[in-house]
């Protein structure tokens, strides 16, 4: 089980004065508890305010923070889910000694399964379309899963009915985690995201905004957030067109739509541009010092247009990862054109 | 005769649901151009406002990424293959 944060040791006060716990006077960040797993370093991840690329940009009552989900152990928010569904699993009774753990994803759960199995005894094998990035396909590979690669032409939905007729082909052999209709994966969110994020934010929190891939971060912790303050707003953040290069994300209108991914529970959609996405990535680099994914720098775009649709509030949203898988990606493919264009 | 362009899942809207189409002309940028004129919409998912290749749209010539040879001025010639391939995969 992850420590909860409440049970992590405090400094002393003085300690805290003088800073001792960081460089930064009233910055309290805990350190871990002694870990017996990877399993045990999921969750409890850092909330960031950003503040270096927000002034001129926002109102100055609104504040931005975001929750940075690279610090997980797999380097990603799908270490949540992928824990709750296979812990779920065993405790069902369905994932047991023999069975080999299968699942379709576009990289970030496969990272987070390949990494789970080795650490609680499981073979993985996991179907991604062939053109998810490279260091993705050598961070599962370096964890010991196998790959089986679905048409690039067909995306996430190719491999999500590669990976079906494969399980239905031989149903014994494989759990299936069932990212996209498992309830356990939204469950995970409830149970933590949203709690670390209410306890972050000392109950301020305004609006939480999250792009969707399965869907599961927006639901369940948006559910969690509701139920302590029913007016915080939940706002999902999607692709403008299905013709995109958000990895990670889904353009809901033109996908299989997920079993868990309810609309009616969200009070905005807001659909963000790939370009958008990418400059935000490198501005946050150059400005934050915080090299992230795609799917953050579109929540980041988000983020700043609902700051500007109000006067004051705390805005909570997720970074799914850090930038560092995809450094081989298309996404820095004109960041020198932007680069210059910037200086002049 | 002309070239056959393979077509990923988020543009078949415009080929009314067909992963492979005929398109004519002697550079990629002209079977681009052919494509919209045959499946008005093509274009603008394809090359940004300035005319470039989007930054998330790898295009293969025999596969080949055009990107490595001449770009949108790659040479094509009759019987040859075009795959669009978007950058990502989608999804999680």
């Amino acid at each position: 089980m992850a420590t909860t944060s409440q049970s992590f040791p405090r400094l002393p006060a003085d300690a805290r004065k003088s800073g001792a716990a960081t460089s930064r006077p009233g910055v309290e960040i805990a350190p871990l508890a002694r870990a017996q797993s990877v399993l045990d370093l999921v969750g409890n991840t850092p909330l960031l305010e950003i503040k270096r690329l927000t002034p001129g940009l926002i109102p100055a009552g609104v504040r931005i923070f975001a929750k940075l989900e690279g610090f997980n152990p797999g380097g990603s928010v799908k270490d949540r889910p992928a824990k709750n569904m296979l812990e779920t699993g065993i405790a069902e009774g369905k994932l047991k000694p023999g069975k080999v753990i299968l699942e379709s994803t576009s990289g970030n759960t496969g990272i987070a399964l390949a990494m789970l199995g080795v650490a609680l005894g499981y073979p993985v094998e996991l179907v991604m379309a062939s053109n998810v990035s490279r260091e993705r396909k050598k961070i599962i590979e370096a964890f010991g899963a196998k790959i089986h690669y679905s048409d690039p032409q067909e995306g996430s939905d190719g491999a999500i009915l590669m990976c079906r007729e494969m399980l239905e082909k031989n149903p014994e052999r494989y759990f299936k985690p069932d990212q996209y209709n498992n309830e356990a994966n939204s469950l995970a969110h409830f149970n933590t995201t949203g709690p670390e994020i209410w306890r972050q934010t000392r109950g301020e929190i305004t609006h939480f905004i999250a792009a969707i891939g399965t869907g599961g971060t927006v639901m369940g912790t948006g559910r969690f957030l509701k139920t302590k303050n029913r007016n915080v707003q939940v706002i999902a953040v999607e692709p403008d067109d299905p013709m995109h290069g958000l990895e990670g994300l889904k353009h809901m209108a033109s996908s299989i739509v997920p079993g868990i991914y309810h609309e009616n529970q969200l009070d905005d959609k807001i659909p963000v541009s790939t370009e958008d996405a990418y400059e935000m990535v490198y501005r946050l680099a150059e400005t934050e010092g915080l090299l992230v994914g795609q799917s953050s720098g579109a929540a980041m775009v988000a983020a700043i247009k609902v700051a500007n649709s109000i006067r004051a509030g705390t805005i909570v949203t997720v970074f799914c990862d850090f930038g560092d898988k995809y450094l081989s990606t298309n996404l820095w493919i004109g960041w020198q054109e932007w680069r210059l264009k910037r200086k002049k | 005769m002309g070239v056959r362009v393979r077509v990923p899942t988020p543009l078949r809207r415009f080929t009314a649901g067909v992963d492979e189409v005929p398109a004519d002309g002697a550079s990629i940028k002209a079977v681009i151009e052919d494509l919209e004129r045959r499946h008005p919409g093509m274009r603008e998912r394809l090359l940004d406002e300035k005319g470039d290749i989007r930054r998330f749209v790898n295009i293969y010539l025999n596969g080949d990424d055009v990107r490595f040879l001449d770009a949108l001025n790659s040479k094509v010639k009759d019987g040859d293959d075009i795959s669009i391939v978007p950058a990502i995969a989608g999804g999680r």
